[in-house]
């Protein structure tokens, strides 16, 4: 188990590096000058001169990756040059909006996912198998930003219950703060539980044909013993592997639905610096996503590690 | 008696919509009921009636004629956002499953590291530093698709390369990129284009996710996406603005999820 541990540990730190150099290399390396990128048509020769300077842009390429991955290392991801503040700490401002949205869909997914799909399983090829396939159809066809749309267009619009988006922070209060983020989860949510009732149902289905299930019913175990304790629990394992690989998704899904609500996170703190040519931030907030996806796919990994002990031996 | 696809129920219907979508692209290439750039500024925000089917939006301009003409963008994007993925994916898994070592460990992390970059993600690296358009969407959707295909071929080619047909194509002295390219692809090929039929919707989806938010198909230009973002705004006057280019999308998408499933079908009649 160490040995399946230290080698995953390398691979996460592999791909950690990789995940940088590729945002270095696009930031950096391909605009050419990201200081006139920057200052754009209106700066001057001596303005873009000094913004290179001070971002140290004139040192070779090399030099220049190694120190901001250093500084990134310690948590310094540079400073905004849009609000003239460290982008580390922006996004730390940004996150209890990102985060608590994407664990609040991550809630909602699970919770409407794996009983749905197991209620499909266990009714395979009847009506309510078919109606959980029809609903995740076209649940997995509706794209989140829409669903936002029609939420808001029902809920706010329609039936004035709830506001169409905004945030007015923790500092508020627990209700108003995830009452403002219910409906965002939601539509982030839908889609991800239907990719998860699919799962969740063919994973179950196949636990069901297994012989020691056959042996189970033919010893006259009840159906709920048989659905609950030999199989659910069999199941679980690559039902939590897709969970948790959608972890990441939900992360990224979680950038739309923040326009849609006018949700101040991570995402808009992007799309805004993307806007004011803010290159530092938009350099972080990628960083920092990319990287976080990918220790989430690493945790699943090991967790799968963990839960089927043939996989360490591969 | 009718072919086996035609009595598959997801792959008939999946086939339909997809043929209805492809049809609607095409029609729009040489007619749609009004000019989808032509603005009426008294005409503006109109519910559905006899003159604009699907109504009209803040400009006055025709909801109908404007998805129909943002099929081709989709259909476009989606395309080609495919071919980007496939083309790199399959490079990568080809040259990092045959060659295998330490070069294939370094494509793998490679691979690692671009998951970690969904479409969406990809783009707002992009559109820092290129203008947003649809050619940023293509590359950023392409890219967030090659580690599926790379997996995949990678695979396939680590289970090919040990079978017998492959050996003695070796020792009759084929070389690396010959048999690579006769023995190993074309029996790779079946997975990586279901593979493909199911990455397609999703790409419409990630075009339209980005068009929404500003990262791709810029105005005037119909997009589905974009038409989204523009009706947000007038909700509360004409919600079918909202509506219909959501609905365009959804549908072209289930369409296409049920041909990919119906093909899967077909192509692995295990997994049915």
């Amino acid at each position: 188990m160490r040995r399946y541990v230290a080698r995953r540990v390398a691979a996460l730190v592999a791909t950690l590096f990789f995940v940088s150099a590729l945002v270095f290399v696009v930031i950096r390396v391909l605009p050419g000058d990201p200081a006139a990128l920057i200052m754009g048509t209106e700066g001057s020769r001596e303005a873009t001169e000094r913004l290179r300077e001070s971002m140290g842009l004139n040192r070779p390429l090399p030099v220049q990756y190694l120190e901001w991955l250093g500084g990134a290392l310690r948590g310094d991801l540079g400073r905004s040059i849009q609000y003239d503040l460290p982008v580390g700490e922006l996004i730390l401002t940004r996150l209890p909006v990102t985060l608590p949205l994407a664990l609040l869909a991550a809630t909602f997914m699970v919770a409407v996912a794996v009983p749905l799909g197991l209620y499909a399983a266990t009714h395979h090829r009847r009506a309510g198998d078919y109606l959980a396939m029809v609903v995740s159809q076209l649940g997995i066809s509706i794209p989140q930003f829409w669903s936002g749309l029609l939420l808001i267009l029902l809920f706010s619009v329609t039936l004035g219950w709830v506001r169409s988006g905004g945030f007015d922070g923790w500092s508020a209060g627990l209700w108003p703060a995830l009452r403002s983020l219910l409906l965002p989860a939601v539509a982030l949510g839908l889609f991800q539980a239907a990719v998860l009732v699919r799962a969740t149902r063919s994973a179950v289905l196949d636990v069901l044909r297994e012989d020691y299930v056959r042996t189970a019913r033919a010893k006259g175990v009840s159906e709920r013993l048989v659905v609950g304790k030999h199989t659910f629990r069999n199941a679980l394992i690559p039902i939590v592997t897709v969970a948790g690989l959608q972890l990441g998704q939900l992360m990224a899904g979680a950038i739309v639905l923040e326009s849609v609500f006018a949700l101040p996170g991570l995402g808009r703190l992007a799309l805004g610096a993307i806007s004011a040519r803010d290159l530092p931030v938009v350099q972080g907030v990628t960083l920092f996503v990319a990287s976080g996806i990918v220790v989430i796919n690493f945790v699943v990994d090991l967790a799968y590690g963990f839960l089927d002990p043939r996989i360490r031996y591969e | 008696m009718r072919p086996r696809s035609l009595r598959h129920v997801t792959f008939t219907l999946g086939a339909a919509l997809t043929l209805a979508l492809v049809a609607t692209a095409a029609l729009s290439l040489v007619y749609t009921p009004a000019d989808p750039l032509a603005m009426s500024i008294p005409g503006r925000l109109q519910a559905p009636s006899g003159d604009h089917p699907f109504g009209t939006d803040q400009f006055g301009r025709d909801i109908l004629s404007r998805i129909m003409t943002g099929a081709v963008t989709s259909i476009a994007v989606g395309l080609i956002a495919v071919g980007i993925g496939a083309g790199g994916g399959i490079l990568l898994g080809l040259v990092g499953g045959w060659t295998g070592g330490w070069v294939d460990e370094t494509l793998m992390r490679l691979v690692d590291a671009v998951q970690g970059f969904p479409a969406i993600l990809a783009a707002l690296l992009f559109t820092a530093v290129f203008a947003p358009g649809m050619v940023v969407s293509m590359v950023a959707i392409g890219i967030a698709f090659v580690p599926a295909f790379a997996r995949l071929t990678r695979g396939r080619v680590l289970e090919l390369r040990e079978r017998e047909f492959v050996v003695a194509a070796r020792a009759l002295g084929g070389r690396d990129g010959r048999l690579v390219v006769r023995h190993i692809l074309p029996n790779a090929l079946p997975p990586l284009i279901v593979q493909a039929t199911t990455s397609f919707p999703v790409a419409i989806l990630a075009e339209a996710a980005l068009a929404y938010l500003g990262l791709g198909t810029q105005p005037p230009h119909p997009s589905w996406g974009l038409m989204l973002r523009e009706a947000q705004n007038f909700l509360s006057f004409n919600p079918w603005f909202a509506v219909f280019p959501g609905g365009a999308i959804a549908l072209t998408v289930l369409g296409l999820n049920l041909l990919g499933d119906g093909l899967r079908d077909l192509l692995d009649p295990r997994t049915a």
